[in-house]
């Protein structure tokens, strides 16, 4: 057999590009006037009733004088093993398909098959490049090789595909092609001798046509043959390359023949995908027609946001991407007297502290007690001041439901600092990280939101001016003026001054000081008004570990100007350009943050606006790198009640134990003697 | 971006925030066709934009016929004049790779690096510290050329490759339908292929040899987070 194993190196060799060649008969290729006989070749091989593997491509001449190839069919019909070439012009091709895959071919293909006449050739195809005309296409790798062999070695046939077909794969076809044609030259004429060889062509090209004829005698019951309804599946199989496809081969012919029948049906199939954008835009398509109606419907009315809440101001903050969905954020400041309700999450948790130790009290065996004192929650601001000056709202998509993010508190803030996560785009995805974020996605984006907003958002200078009040200097010590108002008087800043120096632009966003909140917060204060509330015992304890002074945490005041922002590793915080260099008088001035990477600021001199297209990360040069865990905490005082010691071996018991003896004897003795003592004293 | 369908692409790649006042289209708009005539190149390529402090570069590549040959960089800081940058060697890579912080949009800004260096003199080995000057130029070649290996995609079936070599832009491309382009499978690295030859026999079996010659995304590192496929009308 050493054909098959040459002609598996051969295949080896063929590179990767050329490995399934596989092409569609059409029934109609009518070209065929002669069916391909599977035949074994060798005399080992007996009559082969399927398609055996290692099927070949045919291919089909586009020359006239050759015949074209046709298809394979999978029949048992034996034959005899070599067949010379016929000096007739009419090539009667055989093919012997070795797999149970057989691919019909478009007859305007190139077919090259060299006739082989040999017992010792398994399934081969050999081509023959007598036309001279490799097959124009694009994949005609086939075409370079086993070309102009004059021995019958053995080549694969690569069935070329056809131009409408770039999207097809070919499968290696491996046939035993017989073939004369005047025209191929280039078989070896070592093949049997014509002489015998007159008589048993023309039997067996009877007895392809039989079997043929066979396959396409249509059912009596349902109107099918077995050749097209064989060619069908084939097709439908080498279509979708499904696992195991052996196994399911009796579904797939059921599914075959059903489809058959429901042809007419087929448009139901054409179903459109439903996809979600239109949807979202029959959704927005209401929402715009029905802008001027009153009687809103009450679904409409979420994504109206400034008819579903009391509104005063509301402003397009801007967008921070996410690795699911976007989100689009609106800030909104509510009207007087609406503020919404707070929560009262904190109030439960210190609740439930107290109970804890008050149960360790009642215990018998009191456990040594923890001294360790968690670092006191920061209240909240309120609402309306500071970090939650303003309320969020954001939407996936213009459209869709506003959603109002929750209040940010100070631990978001500090511990949002700490960590670097995108955003998904579902705000219910739980912040899985070190420190542990308290909330969901919703407070981690608030908390970015906030962090944003006060780092990047600057205004002309004398935009804005603070407002006059009386009791300012009593509240400075709190931490700065809080309010501002704008500037009726204001006139405008040039826009090339705008961009020239920094100093022209000012926040107007109070700056979130370490503590995470913009007022600071004194939390010595609250430990005095705590110590009060809890029982003596603990109250000791507690003095014992009374926190160091913190030291007030002051930040820049309001209205700062930008050019006292700190730089970055010399990187200057904020960059200025000019939107166009070409028309410099109608420019405006825009500012891009560097510490914010997609904050900007624009201005045409008179008004400003700011807004922010992002991830919703800080700038940092360096990756991002988790900060470490703290180091274990020291919980108790070590003392000897808690102190492991060893246990005493044997000795120092026995050791022990004798010495107390030792000192139970001489307390005896002490005592005898005293009382010896005593009663000597009172016999005196 | 293709030169050709420039303002179209500028529009739906604007949903990350990053856009480009109607002068700089325009001006763009001419002088790649200007590049595209003096160069001879096939195809033009707006790049993108690096920012810088000062200023920020423009970049655009030009290709020849074979997509997959070595691209010509170019670039400009307004717009209307484009100088050629070296192409990028290994040499450079690891000579930028300390260099950190942002471009400062000043091409003949040199990075200052101190690195410790030991000379031989002789037989003695000794430190010394060295001062490399890093030209912002060279930084800029091998920045475009990390983000190119590294971010490149292009769908599946948009080029083939004939059997004598090279790549040629797919005529027949009608882009993906909805479900190809969920999944990331159907995009390739528009570089050189590396991981081809890892893979299975079974796998490239599967294979269609003219349009799956190059890197799927479905393997980079790191799963889940490297690469998401977003729909919609939004970005």
């Amino acid at each position: 057999m050493e054909d098959l194993t040459s002609l598996k190196q051969e295949d080896n060799q063929e590179p990767e590009e050329a490995e399934q060649p596989w092409e569609e008969i059409t029934a109609a290729s009518s070209q065929d006037p002669v069916p391909g006989l599977p035949e074994p070749l060798e005399s080992e091989q007996g009559p082969e009733t399927g398609l055996q593997p290692g099927s070949s491509p045919p291919q089909s001449s586009q020359s006239r004088t050759s015949t074209p190839l046709n298809d394979l069919t999978g029949l048992g019909a034996s034959s005899p093993p070599s067949f010379p070439q016929e000096p007739t012009s009419t090539p009667s091709t055989l093919a012997l398909a070795r797999q149970d895959l057989w691919s019909p071919w478009k007859s305007d293909k190139t077919t090259s098959v060299i006739p082989e006449a040999r017992t010792a050739h398994s399934n081969h195809l050999e081509q023959s490049s007598d036309k001279g005309e490799s097959a124009p296409h694009q994949k005609c790798q086939s075409e370079g090789n086993t070309f102009q062999q004059s021995q019958q070695t053995k080549h694969h046939l690569h069935e070329p595909k056809d131009a409408s077909h770039n999207n097809s794969k070919l499968k290696e076809l491996r046939l035993d092609i017989f073939q004369e044609e005047d025209s191929n030259s280039n078989y070896d004429l070592d093949h049997p001798e014509p002489g015998t060889s007159e008589v048993t062509p023309n039997m067996l090209e009877i007895a392809i046509q039989n079997a043929k004829a066979y396959l396409l005698k249509t059912s009596s019951k349902s109107g099918l043959n077995l050749y097209d309804h064989l060619s069908n599946m084939l097709t439908k199989i080498l279509d979708e390359r499904p696992e195991n496809a052996v196994d399911i081969i009796e579904n797939i012919s059921q599914d075959v023949k059903m489809a058959h029948f429901s042809k007419k049906l087929d448009t139901l199939q054409n179903e459109y995908e439903m996809l979600p954008i239109y949807e979202t835009a029959e959704k927005q398509k209401a929402l715009f027609l029905q802008g001027n109606l009153e009687g809103a419907d009450q679904e409409l009315e979420d994504e109206i946001l400034t008819d579903a809440h009391p509104i005063q101001r509301c402003r397009f903050w801007g967008k921070i991407l996410g690795l699911e969905m976007n989100y689009i954020v609106a800030e909104v400041e509510f009207r007087e007297g609406e503020d919404e309700e707070e929560m009262e999450e904190e109030d439960v948790t210190e609740e439930r502290d107290n109970g804890d130790s008050e149960a360790d009290e009642d215990d018998e065996d009191e456990l040594p007690k923890s001294l360790y004192k968690a670092p006191q929650a920061i209240p909240k601001e309120e609402s309306r001041t500071g970090a939650n000056k303003y309320v969020y709202f954001v939407c996936n998509e213009p459209g869709g439901p506003w959603v109002k993010l929750p209040s940010v508190t100070p631990a978001q803030i500090v511990i949002a600092r700490k960590i670097k996560k995108f955003f998904t785009g579902r705000l219910d995805t739980p912040i899985i990280s070190y420190p542990p974020f308290p909330g969901n996605e919703s407070n981690y984006l608030r908390a970015q939101i906030a962090r944003i907003s006060a780092g990047t958002h600057v205004s002309p200078l004398g935009f804005y001016q603070f407002g006059e009040e009386e009791g300012e200097e009593e509240e400075e010590v709190e931490g700065g003026r809080e309010s501002f108002e704008e500037n009726p008087d204001f006139e405008g800043i040039q826009v090339t001054d705008l961009v020239e120096s920094l100093s022209n632009w000012v926040h107007h966003v109070q700056h979130i000081l370490p503590q995470g909140r913009c007022n600071w917060f004194n939390p010595v204060q609250k430990n005095e008004e705590e110590e009060e509330e809890e029982d003596e015992e603990k109250e000791e304890e507690e003095k014992g570990e009374e926190p160091d002074y913190i030291g007030q945490e002051v930040g820049p005041p309001l209205l700062t100007p930008i050019s006292e922002d700190l730089e970055i590793q010399n990187i200057p915080p904020w960059t200025t350009r000019l939107s166009s260099n070409l028309i410099p008088q109608y420019a405006i001035a825009v500012l891009r943050s560097n510490l914010w990477p997609g904050a900007y600021a624009f201005s045409n001199g008179k008004k400003f606006e700011n807004f922010y297209i992002g991830w919703g990360h800080k700038y940092s040069p360096d990756s991002y790198t988790p900060p470490v865990p703290p180091p274990v905490y020291q919980e108790y005082p070590s003392g000897p009640e808690i102190t492991e010691m060893d246990d005493p071996s044997v000795e120092e018991e026995q050791a022990f134990r004798a010495a107390q003896a030792a000192a139970e004897l001489a307390a005896e003795e002490n005592e005898e003697t005293e009382e010896d003592e005593d009663e000597e004293d009172e016999y005196d | 971006m293709d030169a050709e369908s420039l303002l179209l692409s500028l529009e739906l790649a604007s949903g990350s925030g990053q856009g480009l006042s109607p002068d700089r289209r325009a001006s763009l708009l001419t002088s790649l066709m200007l590049v595209k005539r003096d160069y001879r190149y096939d195809r033009v390529l707006f790049w993108g934009r690096i920012l810088g402090l000062v200023a920020d570069y423009y970049i655009a590549q030009g290709l020849s016929e074979d997509q997959l040959a070595p691209r010509k960089t170019l670039y400009s800081l307004n717009c209307m004049e484009w100088s050629l940058l070296p192409p990028a060697t290994d040499e450079m890579m690891v000579q930028t790779s300390v260099v950190k912080g942002r471009f400062t949009g000043d091409p003949s800004h040199e990075y200052e690096h101190t690195e410790l260096q030991k000379v031989n003199d002789g037989e003695k080995v000794f430190e010394e510290e060295v001062v490399v000057q890093i030209k912002e130029e060279t930084r800029l070649v091998s920045i475009i050329d990390q983000i190119d290996k590294a971010v490149s995609v292009i769908p599946r079936g948009a080029l083939f490759k004939t059997p004598f070599g090279p790549v040629h832009v797919n005529r027949t491309f009608e882009g993906l339908s909805l479900s190809q382009a969920k999944k990331l499978s159907s995009y390739f690295h528009f570089r050189e292929p590396v991981e081809l030859k890892n893979k299975t026999l079974l796998e490239k079996a599967d294979l269609d040899p003219s349009l799956d010659f190059l890197d799927s995304l479905e393997h980079d590192i790191p799963k889940g987070c490297g690469w998401t496929a977003l729909l919609g009308a939004d970005f």
